[in-house]
């Protein structure tokens, strides 16, 4: 029997497309998505890329007010799921009208990711990019020149650099491993970002940790000090999977889902940046924070719900970053260990045991699209293929 | 602001207005018009908010870039001289009126 309740925790770009989705493969049960924060539900990557530059909110939006009363869904804004009770498939809110339950037929974990908080002493002097309002307060300290200094040197800490060194700003990045989004890019790629943020005249404190912020700067672990009278911590996130520990679901390193986003409970899926899969490619248990795995994996939760079955998943992850006019693409997905070959400049193609993994493009969109197609399900994923493709 | 007609693949037609700057996928996706995607929000990652530029339109919404044209290779549906990336035709008074056609299929 298909569900006739389906209840989604977390309304960010992943639960919300769930809600979409469903509607669109015909679903016409209940449909409730809670959300934490106020407002509508909204679009993240832009918070620390355009909407830093043009403030534009609205545009931010992901659906308006008019869509959730036309596809009846019901939208619980500023709302907290304290538990999830499997046994009489419910969950506990607080929210708007106090503590209450809600029942479900079906449960969609959403619930994203939170900042991770290394252990560094200050970090109250320190502010954090994650939503809208963090977002905004940014935007309002880039009006003045400041002396900035960014904790991690990843995506979200090497975009807003660019953004803040653009507006003229001294920007400072700090990265504890020895190299930039070394989690996910090749050494090259790294190189090649390095390269172009110390000419923009960003400063970078590469294989440093920082150890303590003040009202001053960032105390870094060799004893230097890093001047600055504002700081980013952008040190990178773990998921949201309290509830789902609580409620006794298996997690590691996010909630636990097989090829179908199921988790172990049959009754519970999971997507997004909370969820940890099976890669299709080489079937190791990843993680992966990206719009593309919330709404792929919103869909194929969504089609199996409504249709009481789906193919296994197995769409080609993409990811991208938007560095100043450095725009990086990345099509597939690498794990540790990967072997890389330097194609062209700007154009690493990666390789673990199963062949070509992954292809990291810079300013290629030509590159990157023939990398999708040769890394999808019956696609010839070679080194190759991928050469002959470009260059045709 | 700036009406924008949007034709939909079985041929409903939604009217809408948007301010001047807005995009056409910003403006179809605010107005919650259907065959309208836009999942990376217009950073040109994807090719899920494809239109067909009317023919009385085309010469006024310009060409599409060359990246444009790479990332339409992902479309779902058909790609035309007339295809482009919604979210890369910003709307200004010039394009009052303007109306594009939609797919079958964004994904």
């Amino acid at each position: 029997m298909s569900p006739s309740r389906v209840v989604i925790v977390g309304a960010g770009q992943g639960g919300l497309q769930a809600a979409i989705s469903l509607r669109q493969n015909g679903f016409d049960g209940a449909i409730t998505l809670i959300g934490a924060e106020p407002g509508l539900p909204y679009q993240r990557p832009p918070l620390s890329k355009a909407y830093l530059l043009d403030g534009k909110a609205e545009a931010l939006t992901l659906r308006p007010a008019s869509f959730f009363e036309s596809k009846q869904v019901t939208y619980l804004p500023d709302t907290r799921v304290l538990e999830i009770d499997r046994g009489a498939c419910e969950v506990r809110l607080d929210g708007v009208g106090g503590d209450r339950r809600l029942g479900y037929d079906h449960l969609i974990l959403a619930t994203g990711t939170r900042n991770l908080r290394p252990p560094i002493y200050g970090l109250e002097h320190a502010c954090d990019l994650r939503t809208l309002a963090d977002a905004a307060r940014l935007r309002e300290a880039l009006a003045a020149p400041r002396r900035i200094a960014v904790i991690g040197g990843g995506f979200i800490g090497l975009e807003f650099a660019a953004v803040a060194r653009k507006l003229g700003h001294e920007v400072s990045v700090i990265e504890a491993a020895p190299r930039l989004m070394a989690r996910a890019v090749s050494p090259a790629m790294s190189r090649h970002f390095e390269a172009w943020h110390r000419a923009q005249g960003v400063a970078l404190h590469l294989g440093r940790a920082a150890i303590g912020v003040d009202a001053g700067g960032v105390a870094l672990d060799d004893g230097a000090r890093v001047d600055a009278d504002f700081v980013l911590l952008a040190a990178g996130v773990r998921p949201n999977t309290e509830l789902a520990e609580a409620a006794g679901l298996e997690t590691v390193n996010g909630v636990s889902v097989d090829a179908q986003l199921l988790s172990s409970d049959p009754a519970i899926s999971a997507l997004g940046d909370c969820a940890s899969f099976p890669d299709p490619r080489s079937g190791a248990m990843v993680r992966l924070e990206s719009v593309q795995a919330a709404t792929d994996h919103a869909r194929l939760i969504a089609a199996r719900i409504a249709k009481g079955a789906c193919p296994d998943y197995a769409a080609v992850p993409w990811f991208w970053s938007d560095q100043g006019d450095q725009k990086l693409q990345i099509a597939g997905f690498a794990g540790p260990g990967a072997t890389e070959e330097v194609v062209s400049d700007g154009l690493v193609a990666r390789f673990d045991a199963g062949g070509l993994a992954a292809v990291e493009t810079v300013n290629n969109a030509r590159a990157h699209m023939k990398a999708r197609r040769l890394l999808a399900p019956g696609g010839s994923a070679d080194l190759a293929a991928l050469k002959d493709a470009i260059f045709a | 602001m700036i009406k924008v007609t949007y034709v939909a693949h079985d041929g409903t037609e939604t009217v809408i207005e948007a301010e001047e700057g807005t995009s056409v996928m910003q403006a179809a996706v605010s107005n919650d018009v259907e065959g309208i995607v836009g999942e990376c929000g217009g950073s040109m990652m994807c090719a899920t908010c494809h239109c067909y530029v009317d023919v009385a339109w085309e010469d006024r919404t310009g060409q599409r870039s060359d990246d444009e044209d790479e990332m339409l290779e992902g479309a779902a549906s058909e790609v035309t001289g007339r295809s482009r990336l919604s979210c890369q035709i910003k709307l200004d008074p010039s394009l009052d009126g303007l109306v594009v056609h939609l797919p079958e299929e964004q994904l």
